[in-house]
């Protein structure tokens, strides 16, 4: 039998508890990700792509309603790990974390270099000095001078601090680094550079990302695959080139069209509707009301189809037999 | 009543609606809370004038000055040195009341929607306190304005948002909590610093179609701050590159985009990507170096160390002038001579 992918998700669920109900955040998710690969999240605003990556490294909030599902690495599953075992064998070690807005969750009164060296020391048990000298390495990997280990998050720009949230994501080596808009908040110059670093590191270090965004042309840099969600769910899992050249599933089609270039005088199009409410998915395709090519069958849930190797997509259209 | 809180419904002033000269924004840097050890430099000698009803966007690197810059606008910073005039009144004459009327009349989209809402609150309270502080007082008009600013964001049906704590929202849904919070008091000029970071691009454009219609209605003037350099063609009508704390190159938006003359504005361009599965392939050529430091910015030209262009003995030594290389195209670039 051949060797387990470096991640395998099935069926993957996170639901917040509200007031008068849950939230179906992360409603039944499935993907592998191989080593040495980028798998590229995409989706827009609200449709669950930071609780995704919450629910595999298992930070989750307090009103979690649900938390469920099968999440292996190695082929080994964890979700049964105690929260000891997990945090000793899972987190940091083997996959690594930058949350969404991390740069401004940096420690404002602890010097950077010590926030970097601290993953290995709490979680690894090295030595200060150890520690510090492999922080300084991570510093070198993301492009920040070592000169910068003695200063304090407020004394760095915008680009230099998420440069070293990346460092702290990397100083343990983990296989698998997860990444929640890391540069989305950063200006082109700062972006195109820290993609650049990220693509050197996975060259060099074979290290496996997921990099979640909603900003399509910066993804492309560094994307093998590409998954689309849509209302909590996979609406899309495709090879980059078919992702982005010939998308299959209707919302993929409309995303790529909204996505402005810069040469281009038209207006971009925006995709009218609004995604439905994650407290009360409807029945059907979830698309369904903001979709151009709805038909009768659209009022059951479509499920996962292949119409191409490489390509699944969550559309009747794509199902054996299309539209009849 | 005060000059420019008079000025609320009156519009009879006929200059530019803001007028900024020679501006400087120094952030001392001490240590141990005494000791001087310099000078941050963040807005270092910027002027422009603004019509009304006119929409302009700031770009730049990260740390060039654009926020210090949006701050000192919003009267959030007292500049160091050099003039900021709204409707003909300097900021610098205004007292704490007239500065309070003033920033009424702007609305702010900052910088970080994170650190911007206050967590304790709920959406429909963080709405509510402006209108409170601005003598909003009768409850159900509050509500149906809340409501109103809720649904032009597309948070909606705004009820169902209204009872929310920033935390269960999502990153761009608390971005448009801070739009809608800007809004509800309906400026007459709208400084937005990164305003759509955390959008993805379909909202983007909703969003910034938003701000155009209002714009329409309202003759609101916009300032934007943003990197997104693809979509700023849609939405404003100048471009203002800035590179360490001085505006570098100004020019019509499509004369920018097309042909940037400003040797960092091309180099900002050229760091854009359009979506392709071959961007992964290979490295995207970006300037070496960071930007310069702002405690002592480097001599002649900012950008020299950087330029692929830099002329030794002249862009090391003297400071450019603006040139204008083309007709309402203005550059900051000794390659103009
Ligand atoms: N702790 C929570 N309690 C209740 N609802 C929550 C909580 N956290 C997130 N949500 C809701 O779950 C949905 C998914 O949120 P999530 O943060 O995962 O979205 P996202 O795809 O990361 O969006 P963005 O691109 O804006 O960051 C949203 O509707 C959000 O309002
Ligand atoms: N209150 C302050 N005290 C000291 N220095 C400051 C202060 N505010 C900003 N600075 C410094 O001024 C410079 C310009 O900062 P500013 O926030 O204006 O940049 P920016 O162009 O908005 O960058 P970004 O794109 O990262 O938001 C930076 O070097 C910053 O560290
Ligand atoms: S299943 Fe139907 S409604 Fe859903 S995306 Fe496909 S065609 Fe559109
Ligand atoms: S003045 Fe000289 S260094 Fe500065 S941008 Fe022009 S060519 Fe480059
Ligand atoms: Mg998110
Ligand atoms: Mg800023």
């Amino acid at each position: 039998m051949s060797r387990p992918p470096l991640l395998r998700v099935r069926d993957l669920q996170l639901q917040y508890r509200i007031r008068g109900g849950t939230v179906r955040a992360v409603d039944g998710i499935d993907f592998d990700v191989g080593r040495n690969e980028a798998l590229v999240i995409l989706g827009e605003s609200g449709c669950g792509k930071s609780s995704l990556a919450k629910a595999l490294l298992r930070v989750l909030p307090r009103n979690v309603h649900h938390f469920g599902g099968s999440v292996q690495v190695d082929g080994v599953e964890t979700m049964h790990y105690s929260e000891e075992l997990f945090r000793r064998e899972v987190r940091w070690q083997r996959i690594s974390l930058v949350m969404q807005a991390a740069m401004n969750a940096l420690n404002p009164v602890v010097r950077v270099g010590e926030q970097v060296a601290e993953p290995l020391r709490t979680h690894l048990g090295w030595s200060k000095q150890v520690a510090t000298k492999r922080a300084r390495e991570a510093f070198d990997l993301v492009g920040v001078s070592g000169d910068f280990l003695e200063r304090y998050p407020f004394e760095l720009s915008g680009g230099m601090r998420q440069r070293v949230v990346l460092a702290m994501a990397l100083v343990t080596e983990p296989d698998l680094v997860i990444m929640d808009e890391p540069t989305s908040a950063l200006d082109v110059l700062t972006q195109a550079s820290i993609m650049n670093r990220l693509k050197r590191i996975k060259r060099e270090l074979d290290t496996s990302f997921i990099l979640i965004t909603h900003d399509v042309a910066t993804s492309s840099e560094l994307a093998d695959r590409v998954a689309l969600m849509y209302a909590g769910q996979i609406v899309e899992l495709a090879d980059a080139r078919s992702f982005f050249s010939d998308p299959a599933h209707p919302y993929s089609q409309m995303l790529m069209a909204s996505v402005p270039r810069l040469h281009q005088r038209e207006r971009p199009e925006h995709i009218p509707g609004e995604p439905p409410s994650l407290a009360d998915p409807p029945a059907g395709c979830r698309f369904a009301d903001r979709c151009p090519s709805r038909f009768d069958k659209c009022r059951q849930a479509p499920g996962m189809y292949e119409p191409n190797e490489g390509q699944q997509v969550r559309c009747w259209l794509h199902a054996a037999g299309g539209r009849s | 009543m005060t000059a420019i809180a008079a000025n609320t419904r009156a519009t009879e002033h006929t200059g530019p609606v803001l007028s900024v000269q020679d501006l400087h924004t120094w952030f001392e840097l001490r240590q141990w809370g005494f000791l001087r050890v310099g000078s941050v430099r963040a807005v270092d000698g910027v002027s422009f004038d603004l019509k009304r009803g006119e929409s302009v966007a700031f770009v730049g690197e990260s740390g060039c000055g654009k926020s210090s810059l949006a701050r000192t606008l919003l009267g959030l910073h007292r500049p160091s040195h050099g003039s900021v005039h709204f409707e003909g009144h300097s900021l610098r004459d205004l007292n704490a009341k007239e500065l309070k009327a003033y920033r009424a009349r702007i609305g702010y989209v900052q910088q970080d929607p994170y650190g911007a809402l206050p967590p304790f609150m709920d959406i429909g309270r963080i709405l509510a306190e402006p209108l409170k502080v601005q003598g909003v007082h009768d409850r159900p008009e509050r509500e149906r304005r809340i409501e109103a600013a809720l649904e032009e964001v597309r948070l909606s049906p705004a009820r169902a948002y209204m009872g929310k704590f920033p935390h269960m929202l999502s990153g761009g849904q608390q971005q448009r909590v801070v739009i809608a919070r800007a809004l509800v008091l309906e400026p007459a000029m709208l400084v937005a610093d990164e305003p759509v970071s955390m959008l993805d691009a379909s909202v983007r454009v909703e969003i910034l179609q938003l701000l155009r219609r209002i714009r329409a209605e309202h003759n609101l003037t916009l300032v934007f701050i943003t990197h997104d350099l693809s979509t700023v063609r849609h939405f404003t009508d100048r471009i203002f590159v800035m590179y360490a704390g001085r505006i570098v190159e100004a020019a019509q938006v499509d004369d920018l985009l097309e042909n940037p003359q400003h040797p960092y504005s091309q180099a900002l361009l050229a760091a854009l990507a359009d979506p392709d599965a071959d961007n992964a392939l290979h490295e995207r050529a970006v300037p070496g170096g960071e930007a310069p430091s702002l405690l002592t910015p480097p001599p002649g030209c900012r950008f020299h160390p950087r330029c692929p262009h830099a002329m030794a003995g002249t862009c090391d030594v003297e400071d450019p002038p603006d040139f204008e290389p083309r007709p309402g195209h203005y550059s900051a670039c000794w390659l103009h001579r």
